[in-house]
């Protein structure tokens, strides 16, 4: 199987879906002329013109919105933040345009549009630049959130999303564009709400999703090596949930760690910890431990931020701890 | 609200440079220069971590703008920040330690190239989201106004700003208010790869002024006189009749948008930079002293090894400052309320 990016897997499902569809257009800064921030969007002005490969002013709230009208009337937008931390300016149009229209309107308008970018930590960005806001996204009813960890799932879910007519959110991740994975050349997508075992095991169960499933794994690897094995549970998508596949997890390895980018505090980990409670409670020999960054704004300083974040050591803590393992 | 007049003609004659003042701003530049050479070098070698924007290029704006101000006005600016917070003041050491990620940095390592903070010189930061800072600049002008001082705010900005919301809804209040905010707007022709005319419904972007009635200019940001003259009248308008001002400065970056980008490229073509390069604002202001006699080749040497050697310092320093203490990770979430 090719071997590809995960830039280059959202680059050819956009092209893919961009020749399958004609109401389906790109628009948002530096997407055009200068084939993107992290160049995604490479060769597709080239080759679907300028009317469908759109450069806008710094003006998230104004193009986010501009998605939103044109979905209304019958297109189909891919609207690309630069990073996810600018598209706080366009919340407004993703919560309440986008997210409500279809209520709103008693079932009249549909919005079916795909809001994607990089998001979370890259390194020493520093607190504006270092966010990860999957809960946020994922607590509005109306849309979808979803965070493929792998260039397969980043290909085959930004088609699903595309093809969907809900709004979709696809979070990305700046340190992942280059990450390299087996992408087939036949057409496949990956279904939205379908959690992937990314790796079996009867120990311990790792939720994680997006850019950590890669840590979730390094974690297996080296606890592998003390006949520890871990389960990962990659969530893919993280609204709607794969609560089936959690559950199924836990009730064979009865040991959570919930392994997320953002802060702890309202954090995704706190949704899937409820889960888990609610109906496996007898099937836990410990507390659910959750890993996630420390609760302050990113800070630059190299050492400062490497603390902040989870990382294999905190993670490796965690497992032990669930297995009574530690110290 | 009563509010001290200064005279007219005292508060413009600033404008008309003196000797002493153009080598000392002349200098100013030169150590910015410098300075940022550097932390090219410090990112190359990794000691210098994330986005990188540096200012070479535009300094004559900055640095014109910043010359005028009092000690007790308020600066605050984008993410482009390092020449601006050496214009104002802050020590090349406190600005390299930030940049190294260390304690003794001018945010304790907190902030970071981007982030630039000093209480000492009311320098508000350098903000990261763009147009985000332009409504903090008309908080500071309403505080100003509400205390029934004379200061004013200066708030930088690139030409991509005038296109947010932020921005139109920040000149807005300040205008129907009339607040003593100076909205600098550091018109580099491109916002990363995309340049103003692809991006903006007009192109003479000082007339965006007209929405908000606000008085409006547009200087030459090469020549650093120029600056001054422009800066001299949005002064005296600000601390005498509490007005605002909308600024286009026209200026060109020399360097990428960031250590990340190219310099040229898919959005500018190399002769075009190779021409802005002609109008370096370094030997703009060394020709006008030249002319002038204050200055020659000799001269120029010696402040250039003077600065050089000031960076110098600031480099050893910021090696030499520790990495913070892990403890402060938890530091300045919240602070204490005291009262
Ligand atoms: C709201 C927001 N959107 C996008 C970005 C990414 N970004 C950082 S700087 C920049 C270009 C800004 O250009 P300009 O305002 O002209 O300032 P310059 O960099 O030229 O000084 C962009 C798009 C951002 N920081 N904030
Ligand atoms: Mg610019």
């Amino acid at each position: 199987m090719p071997v590809i990016t995960y830039r280059d897997a959202l680059n050819a499902a956009l092209r893919e879906e961009m020749q399958r569809d004609d109401r389906v257009f790109l628009m948002g800064e530096e997407v055009a002329v200068y084939q993107g921030a992290y160049k995604v969007s490479k060769g597709l002005l080239q080759e679907f013109g300028e009317m469908r490969v759109v450069d806008t002013p710094i003006t998230e709230l104004g193009f986010a919105g501009v998605g939103v009208g044109a979905a209304m009337v019958g297109l189909r937008p891919v609207i690309e933040f630069m990073t996810w931390n600018f598209a706080l300016l366009a919340l407004d149009q993703v919560v309440n345009a986008a997210a409500k229209m279809l209520y709103m309107s008693g079932g009249q308008y549909h919005i079916p549009i795909v809001f994607r970018g990089p998001n979370g930590a890259a390194l020493q960005l520093s607190a504006q630049h270092s966010q990860a806001w999957d809960s946020w996204l994922a607590h509005i009813p109306g849309l979808k959130v979803v965070s493929p960890g792998t260039p397969y799932d980043a290909k085959g879910l930004l088609k699903s999303a595309i093809r969907d007519d809900n709004p979709v959110i696809m979070l990305e991740g700046e340190m992942m564009y280059n990450w390299k994975g087996e992408v087939p050349d036949e057409e496949y997508v990956v279904p939205i709400g379908k959690a992937d075992i990314k790796r079996e095991g009867d120990h311990c169960t790792i939720v994680t999703y997006g850019k950590l499933v890669t840590l979730g794994l390094q974690v297996a690897d080296t606890l592998a090596k003390e006949g520890i094995r871990v389960e990962v549970v990659d969530l893919r998508t993280i609204r709607p949930l794969d609560v089936e596949a959690v559950q199924a997890s836990v009730r064979k390895t009865n040991r959570c760690v919930v392994l997320e980018e953002g802060w702890e505090f309202c954090g995704v980990g706190a949704q899937v910890v409820d889960y888990v409670q609610r109906d496996c409670f007898d099937d836990l020999d410990a507390p659910v431990v959750r890993v996630h960054q420390a609760d302050v704004p990113m800070p630059y300083a190299k050492n400062l931020e490497k603390h902040a974040k989870p990382d294999l050591p905190k993670t490796i803590a965690a497992v032990k701890k669930v297995m009574y393992l530690e110290g | 609200m009563a509010k001290k007049k200064p005279d007219p003609k005292t508060e413009l004659a600033l404008g008309d440079t003196d000797a002493a003042t153009r080598r000392t701003i002349l200098r100013s530049m030169l150590l910015q220069r410098r300075f940022e050479e550097r932390c090219a070098e410090a990112y190359a070698l990794g000691r210098i971590g994330g986005f990188c924007h540096l200012y070479i290029g535009q300094e004559a704006t900055g640095t014109g703008v910043i010359s005028m101000l009092r000690p007790d006005d308020y600066v605050i600016t984008t993410y482009r920040d390092h020449g601006q917070a050496i214009a104002r003041g802050i020590s090349p050491r406190a600005v390299m330690a930030e940049l190294f990620g260390r304690s003794d940095g001018c945010a304790r390592g907190k902030g970071g190239s981007m982030h630039l903070f000093d209480r000492n010189t009311n320098f508000l930061g350098g903000h990261g989201i763009v147009g985000g800072h332009v409504p903090l600049a008309t908080g500071v002008g309403f505080a100003i106004k509400y205390r029934g001082g004379d200061q004013v705010c200066v708030c930088f900005m690139g030409e991509s700003v005038v296109n947010t919301g932020a921005f139109h809804e920040a000149l807005n209040m300040a205008g129907l208010w009339k607040l003593p905010v100076i909205y600098v707007i550091e018109n580099n022709r491109y916002g990363m790869g995309t340049s103003l005319e692809r991006a903006s419904a007009i192109h003479d972007i000082y007339q965006r002024g007209a929405a908000y009635d606000m008085p409006r200019g547009v200087l030459d940001g090469q020549d650093v006189l120029a600056v001054r003259t422009g800066m001299a009248e949005a002064l005296h308008r600000a601390r005498t009749e509490s007005m605002p001002t909308l600024l286009e400065i026209r200026t060109y970056r020399f360097m990428g948008h960031s250590m990340s980008d190219a310099v040229s490229g898919t959005y500018r073509t190399k002769a075009e930079l190779d021409e802005y390069m002609q109008r370096d604002p370094i030997t703009v202001l060394k020709l006008h002293m030249e002319a002038a006699g204050e200055i020659d080749d000799a001269g120029m040497a010696t402040i250039d090894d003077e600065v050089k050697l000031e960076v110098q310092d600031a480099w050893d320093f910021a090696e030499a400052s520790p990495e913070p203490a892990l403890e402060s990770l938890y530091e300045d979430v919240l602070v204490e309320t005291t009262t």
